[in-house]
């Protein structure tokens, strides 16, 4: 038998809230907001009181799909790439780099977030690029 | 931090009397809430208290509801305060905790906290360990009484302007343990509107704290937008023991103010 708490920052958007996952016999239950994070000092949004409800939800992709026809198939990440980059390419040689966008999210690091950029302004040549923690 | 308490929870443990002790853990500079299932671990039980008294309270009757669920054969020791005993007792009367399966182990508030709270009893019957504080003053309510009606309605409704509906008073809330929630029914309170409906969300949450709140000022604490929610539940609270004379907490043989309302 084992309760315990994680402590661990919110993933959602940049604040970087300090919560406590709670841990029931290895499951994850529930989230609480640190007293002692100085950023948070025991409050949270809405989204950060229900960070726990995504890690083990049934919609969240474990693995790269690829859109075929109408339909989006489970996939391995050397296809998945392939046909991101065959089809960016195409779309870059036909319409033009500010033709495609890119978002990125609050999820990610922020080296993660820095390569996402990099990649949109020096690879594929256009500066659409955005933040969902800007919605 | 005394050590009354460890010598309780290490004997309680080592006699094989509770499976394990929810309460207070001091790790990596931070207080969380920890089950203590192995002596050892004692060294670093704490109280609460991080900068300043009572700073580093959690909902541990929450949790010991889930842990009971999970393991409600096994017996379990509780870090309790005043306010945390009144709720027991009130969990034990809504059938949300079995008496026979929790040993409550008692700690008294230190001054300085219980007139932060204004809190009517700072210590449990249950104590073990800290002082047996005086009940301390309410002024809270009476300043917002001092207000005429029209500046009163104001106020409230200017506070409840700011609510961002984070749901932190309902969820971090000991003694809110229903299912489903009238506050996320559209029938009921009207959904998807930031802030919530004004003031029908609050007082909706206010009214469902009958017989309930044991002002633990939980809510308070989580608000985000510093609405005075505690001052708003003592009034409530104060309102069932003058129309009731219920006194939410204070007895598990009492019988809810739902059942003693009378047709007159």
């Amino acid at each position: 038998m084992e309760f315990r708490t994680v402590l661990t920052t919110c993933p959602y958007c940049g604040c970087g809230c300090g919560l406590l996952l709670e841990v029931l016999d290895g499951k994850l239950i529930g989230t609480l907001p640190s007293k002692t994070s100085p950023v948070n000092e025991g409050k949270l949004c809405v989204k950060g009181w229900t960070v726990h409800e995504f890690v083990t939800s049934p919609n969240r992709l474990t693995q790269p799909m690829v859109r075929k026809g109408e339909r989006l198939e489970k996939s391995s990440w050397n296809e998945a790439l392939e046909v991101a980059a065959k089809r960016l390419k195409e779309i870059k040689e036909k319409y033009g780099p500010e033709s495609i966008g890119v978002l990125t999210s609050a999820k990610c690091t922020n080296e993660e977030n820095y390569l996402l950029q990099k990649f949109t302004r020096a690879a594929l040549g256009t500066n659409n690029v955005d933040h969902c923690a800007r919605l | 931090m005394s050590e009354k308490m460890r010598e309780n929870v290490r004997a309680l443990l080592a006699e094989g009397k509770i499976e394990g002790f929810l309460g207070l853990r001091e790790e990596n500079g931070h207080v969380v809430p920890h089950l203590f299932c192995d002596p050892k671990e004692l060294d670093h039980l704490s109280f609460g208290d991080w900068k300043k008294a009572g700073d580093a309270r959690y909902p541990l009757n929450q949790l010991m509801i889930r842990l009971s669920m999970e393991h409600p054969q096994e017996t379990f020791g509780v870090l309790v305060r005043g306010c945390d005993e009144r709720g027991i007792k009130e969990l034990f009367k809504w059938k949300q905790l079995n008496e026979e399966k929790i040993v409550l182990l008692g700690m008294g508030c230190p001054d300085a906290l219980a007139k932060a709270c204004e809190c009517e009893k700072p210590f449990p019957d249950c104590l073990i360990d800290g002082p047996k504080g005086e009940k301390a003053d309410s002024q809270k309510v009476a300043r917002v009484e001092a207000m005429d009606l029209d500046t009163r309605l104001h106020f409230w409704k200017a506070e409840f302007d700011r609510c961002i509906k984070c749901f932190g008073c309902r969820n971090i809330c000991p003694m809110c343990f229903c299912n489903e929630c009238s506050l996320e029914e559209d029938q009921l309170v009207e959904t998807g509107e930031i802030p919530p409906a004004n003031p029908t969300f609050h007082l909706a949450r206010a009214i469902h704290m009958v017989g309930r709140c044991i002002d633990c000022g939980l809510c308070e604490e989580a608000c985000p937008a510093d609405i005075p929610l505690r001052t708003l539940y003592k009034k409530m609270t104060e309102i069932i023991s003058k129309e009731f004379g219920y006194k939410t907490g204070f007895s598990v043989d009492e019988k809810s103010p739902f059942n003693i309302i009378e047709v007159k």
